[in-house]
Order: structure tokens, then C-alpha cells, then sequence
């Protein structure tokens, strides 16, 4: 059995949107993020996948408590991080870091590299000695690939790929238990985005790191995770096994979701055909009843209209939200 | 004749740090309703070779060698003359949605300026037409959402009204840069698609830009592929995906995750980063991070053309 560090019960996101004139206020509510469960192991990779606006970054922003629940619970290791006080919820941060999209504008210019990696730890250890600091932020940059030698320079002075890299050693200075990685390769070339994936899967390894890997691409996903998220307007569709999920998926979006991938192989590319996915993904502000996905789903009867599908357990621990999960048959073909 | 035949082109930028080679000798040209993609990693002078092009460079930049369009070389133009060309033969649809339309003006006057302008039309035949071609690229109740502005839109739909401008005029070629790179994977298929099935209707040749391989595999005929600032290798979709033969081309399309391989793999990467285009090696400008370099790399490489139309920039299979 695997050590639980994670488990997120029913947790939701809610923001409140003021809308109207003066006269006739009205205030909206928007669901970013609306009753997501999982459970995540000390090791583990869990990737994220969905459409902009689905509410991938709400959720990482929550799993480090960094914006307030309107329901439900983030345990870190047994405890709800928002149930502690702010003295407490600080030592836990240690544990919890998170690694950005765009690399350039995570770090402050002014500042060098050295000053970059080291400011969480004079943050948690306002004592520490300098030649303590200067081992540990040379020992970071040599574990992402950077030269010690470069400390006393500035992000503008390097590539968004080695930006990405200074993150990541950022993120990593103070030992932390999880890191959650949002969109951290989609502002990257593929050749260097090949180069960040594979540091991040060798970095996991050495130090038994559980990653949260928050992603629109779901080739990216599949090559880092053991578990994928799939998510919809703020809903979890479904949470499989990797090998499951891309290869016979138990939910319809899912299923919509990898067939829009471009192959990058020509024959296989022209015989693709549309996804079956039309239109845009509605308003948030006023979803749809019943399933959030049953005006695009291709599989949509009068059920779906009227009754949320719950996340519901599958065989071998998989997870959908689906009326119709049982009788679909979702298989992926491949080669078109 | 080809629709488009850029021969020797050259775009540099004056900058305090000294001169920027953008663009360096490059020849490419592009028929009539075929899609010629443009591959390359961020700074490899894609978007700067069509800007030179449309005379739409930054003014600090320049342009030198030549760019026929239908026999006449777009770089000789005065902007008066260009203005002939560009937005009714030549459209393009630009890389970011949101800064490319004006927030201040409704889709109507946006989409109709063209149309009145180019074609003479009168307001109510432009903006009928302009419904009409919104519809065509399956916006749904054109009628309503022309009224709207661009901040009401989602980034799909504002790209869809981008793409529905690039096309209002049916022009002869339309250049689209990366116009699916910050879309959903959902949205782009359906861009694409819209792109290719008015490509077939009035014959329009296509340049597309783009880093995603992926959607070039389904949506071009021929690919170049540039590297700071040079062709580096160009030829039918199948010789570059299938038979690949630069060393970038080859690392470019080994660094790509694919749904349809096995997972356990580790990425194939290419080691270290693009050059600096202030500061361009001498010789081969892939060769720091080539791993079949060899002595001869050092001296700039020549193109092999062959006889398969597959012409490839390097030293590799060159007997002395």
C-alpha cells in the first residue's frame, strides 16, 4: 500500500460576480471548481487535463489553499489545510510548491538567480548560514540541469526553457512532498519541452516527489502521469489509469478529448475524422442542467438533461461521471 | 508560374546590441491551392519571413532579395501599391486573437472595412456578406453576435472571426500564423478544417505557420523547416515526417509526445537551446546541438538538392 499524502472530498471553487447596474444588482455565481475527489500517494503523478476555463488553475490554487473553498476539504496528510491557522498553514507550505505556465514572468527580474532559488529558504529559515544556503541552491541547480556558475545572473539572460528549470529548482530548494506543475511545458518548443518532461519524470523518481501535472495537452499528460483527471466546467468527468484512460476511456468527453489530438504522422492525420465535438463549451455562469456536458456529447439522452451524473467508482478504482458509463463502449482505435 | 516565389530573402533588425539576422537567404514559393507549412522553434524567423513579405515589418527591420506575387515582387512596392494586394489577394490571419481586433469596434465595422474598401460594396451588401461567411465558419446566429465586441467572445470564437476575416475576400493566398496555438485541441481540429474545406472551394494557397506538428501532419502538402533563420530542409509532408533527413528535422519529430507510442520511452530531446541571432556560429548554426557533427560542420552547409525534391541543408552524405 502506498502512502496517502493527498485526499480531496467534494471540494468546490465558487466565485461571486457582481452583474447588473446600480439599480438592479444582481450577483452571479461562477462554479470554477464544483465537487472534485481524489486521492493522490506519496510518488504519484496525477495529470489534469481540460479545456481553458474548465477550472484546471482554481483547482491547483486550491490544493495549496491559496483561495478559499466554498465546500468541501483539501487534506494534506491527514489534516484540512483550511481548517489550520495561518502560523501552521505557513510550516505546511514547505511541503506544497507549484510550478508556473510562463517562466518568464514567474520570476522577478531583479533578481538574481542565486536570490531566486534561495528566497524560500530564507523565508522559512530567516537563520540559516550563507554557506548553507549557497550549498543547497548549487546542489538544486545542478539537479535541473543548470550550471552552478550562473547564480549571479539575471532570468533575462536565459532561454524560457532554462526560466523553466530556475522554477523548478525554486520549487524544489525546500524538499517539498508535492508540487504541482500548472501548464509548466505549453509556453516551451517541443525540443525543450521533451527536455523539461523528461527532467521532471527523473526528478520524481530520486525524490519520491507526488506531482499534480495540470495540462490542455494530453500527450504531454500521458507521458508523465499514472493517473489523469479529465475535467469540465469545473466538474471531474472522469479519473482513470493512464493506460486506461487513452485507450478505452470511460467517458464520453474523454474520448471527444483524445480524438482531437493531431497525430504528427501525415496518413494518420487525413483519415482522421471530426471529433463528434461541436460548439463551444457554455457559459459558466449559467450551465447547462443535468450533465455539464450533454449539449455537446454525442451520446446525450433525456437522463442527462435532467440528472447530474455523480463521480461514481469503477472497476479497478476508476472514476466517471457519466449516466451512461456501463453501456458505452468508448474503445480508441488507433491509426485513424 | 508559382503563386508566390520568395527568392534570397533576407530580413535583418538594427538594435542596440548590433544587427539581427532574421531571416537568411531564403527561397521557398508556393503554388495555387496547395498548403505550404512554415516549422521551426520560437526566433527561427517564420513570422518575420511573412512579415517581410506583406511590407509589415517593425521599423527598425529590413528586407532585401525577392518575393513575386503573381510575377511581381512584393519587396519593390510601394505601401500605396501593397495595400492593393494585401486584405483582398493576400490575407492573413494573425497569432493573437485578442491584440489583433480592436476592442473599441463592433465585429460589423471590423469585418465590413475590408469588403468596402477592396470590393465597392455597398454597407448592407458588405455586412451581408460578411454574416454569410461568419456562417460559413460555423459561428452560430451570425446575425446577433456581428453586433457584438471582440471582449464578448471566447478565444475560439475570436479566432473563428479572425479566420472568417482572413477569408471574407477569398483571397488567392492567405498566410495564417500559428492561428490554432492558443486555442483548445477541440476548437483547433474545427479551425483547420474550416481552413482546408475553403482552401478546396476557391483554390486558395495556404502558408501556414505553425510549432505543432501535428496539426501540420493534417493540414499541409509541403513543409519547410527553418532553423535560426535558414531553410533548413523542405519537401512533400511525407519526406519530412516519413523520411526525414536534416538532424533538427529528425530531432524535432523524435521530441514530440504522441498519444499512439508507447509511454514508458523517454522523450527524445535535443540538447541545449536555439543560438542567439546576435551572436550566429560560424559554419552550420545547428551544429552545437547536432549529435552526428562532425569536422566539416564547421564550414556553412550546403543544400543538397537531389533529385527527389527533398533539398536538405548539411554536410551529412557530402563526398569530399
Amino acid at each position: 500500500m502506498n502512502d496517502r499524502v493527498m485526499r480531496v472530498q467534494d471540494l468546490a471553487v465558487h466565485f461571486k460576480l457582481r452583474e447588473g447596474g446600480l439599480l438592479q444588482p444582481k450577483t452571479l455565481t461562477l462554479k470554477a471548481v464544483d465537487g472534485v475527489s481524489f486521492d493522490l500517494d506519496a510518488g504519484e503523478t496525477l495529470g489534469v487535463v481540460g479545456e481553458s476555463g474548465c477550472g484546471k488553475s482554481t483547482l491547483a490554487r486550491a490544493l495549496l489553499a491559496l483561495v478559499k473553498p466554498s465546500r468541501g476539504r483539501v487534506l494534506w496528510l491527514g489534516e484540512d489545510l483550511n481548517k489550520l491557522g495561518d502560523e501552521a498553514l505557513r510550516k505546511k507550505r514547505q511541503d506544497l510548491q507549484i510550478v508556473f505556465q510562463d517562466p518568464l514572468a514567474a520570476l522577478n527580474p531583479r533578481m538574481t538567480v542565486r536570490d531566486i532559488i534561495a528566497e524560500p529558504l530564507w523565508t522559512f529559515f530567516p537563520k540559516i548560514a550563507r554557506v548553507q544556503v549557497d550549498e543547497r541552491v548549487r546542489g538544486v541547480m545542478k539537479m535541473v540541469g543548470l550550471l552552478p556558475n550562473q547564480v549571479n545572473r539575471y532570468p533575462h539572460e536565459f532561454s524560457a526553457g532554462q526560466c523553466q528549470r530556475i522554477s523548478i529548482a525554486r520549487a524544489l530548494v525546500l524538499n517539498p512532498k508535492l508540487v504541482i506543475c500548472d501548464e509548466p511545458v505549453s509556453a516551451l518548443d517541443v525540443s525543450v519541452q521533451a527536455q523539461i518532461i523528461n527532467l521532471l519524470k527523473i526528478l520524481q523518481k530520486k525524490l519520491n516527489l507526488s506531482l499534480v501535472f495540470i495540462a490542455h495537452d494530453l500527450s504531454v499528460v500521458k507521458h508523465i502521469s499514472d493517473r489523469v483527471m479529465v475535467m469540465y466546467m469545473g466538474r471531474a468527468m472522469e479519473l482513470s489509469n493512464r493506460e486506461k484512460l487513452y485507450r478505452k476511456p470511460l467517458h464520453p468527453y474523454t474520448r471527444a478529448l483524445i480524438r482531437a489530438v493531431p497525430v504528427p504522422d501525415p496518413k494518420v492525420a487525413r483519415a482522421a475524422s471530426d471529433t463528434g465535438l461541436t460548439g463551444d463549451m457554455p457559459s459558466p455562469l449559467d450551465p447547462p442542467p443535468g450533465c455539464v456536458f450533454h449539449t455537446r456529447c454525442p451520446y446525450s439522452i433525456k437522463r442527462c438533461q435532467l440528472e447530474v451524473p455523480a463521480l461514481r467508482r469503477m472497476e479497478h478504482g476508476d472514476w466517471v461521471a457519466c449516466h451512461r458509463a456501463e453501456e458505452l463502449d468508448l474503445t480508441i482505435v488507433k491509426n485513424g | 508560374m508559382a503563386l508566390l516565389e520568395v527568392k534570397d530573402l533576407d530580413v535583418g533588425f538594427d538594435t542596440p546590441e548590433g544587427e539581427v539576422h532574421a531571416v537568411n537567404r531564403l527561397n521557398f514559393s508556393v503554388e495555387a491551392g496547395e498548403t505550404l507549412a512554415l516549422v521551426g522553434e520560437s526566433g527561427s524567423g517564420k513570422t518575420q519571413t511573412v512579415m517581410a513579405i506583406l511590407g509589415l515589418l517593425a521599423e527598425n527591420g529590413h528586407a532585401s532579395g525577392q518575393a513575386f506575387f503573381k510575377g511581381k515582387d512584393l519587396l519593390r512596392m510601394s505601401p500605396s501599391e501593397l495595400n492593393l494586394h494585401r486584405g483582398s489577394e493576400i490575407a492573413m490571419i494573425f497569432q493573437d486573437p485578442m491584440t489583433s481586433l480592436n476592442p473599441y469596434l463592433r465585429i460589423e465595422k471590423q469585418m465590413i472595412e475590408v469588403a468596402m474598401h477592396h470590393q465597392g460594396l455597398k454597407k448592407a451588401e458588405a455586412v451581408a456578406h460578411a454574416v454569410e461567411v461568419l456562417r460559413a465558419v460555423r459561428i452560430p446566429d451570425p446575425e446577433r453576435i456581428i453586433r457584438q465586441y471582440p471582449h464578448e467572445f471566447s478565444g475560439g470564437m475570436r479566432q473563428k472571426v479572425m479566420v472568417a476575416m482572413g477569408l471574407l475576400s477569398e483571397p488567392e493566398l492567405l498566410i495564417a500564423d500559428e492561428p490554432t496555438a492558443a486555442l483548445d485541441v477541440t476548437v483547433q481540429t474545427q479551425i483547420t478544417h474550416l481552413m482546408s474545406a475553403l482552401q478546396k472551394k476557391s483554390n486558395t494557397a495556404i502558408i501556414l505557420i505553425s510549432h505543432d506538428l501535428g496539426i501540420v501532419a493534417g493540414a499541409c502538402d509541403r513543409v519547410l523547416v527553418m532553423y535560426a533563420g535558414e531553410a533548413v530542409e523542405c519537401g512533400t509532408v511525407e519526406q519530412i515526417y516519413y523520411e526525414p533527413k536534416h538532424p533538427y528535422t529528425q530531432g524535432l519529430l523524435n521530441s514530440v509526445p504522441r498519444l499512439d507510442q508507447a509511454t514508458e520511452r523517454e522523450l527524445e530531446t535535443i540538447p541545449g537551446n536555439p543560438p542567439n541571432p546576435l551572436t550566429l556560429p560560424d559554419g552550420c548554426k545547428f551544429r552545437d546541438r547536432c549529435p552526428q557533427a562532425f569536422d566539416a560542420c564547421s564550414e556553412p552547409p550546403p543544400m543538397q538538392v537531389g533529385g527527389d525534391r527533398h533539398p536538405f541543408r548539411c554536410w551529412l552524405g557530402v563526398s569530399k
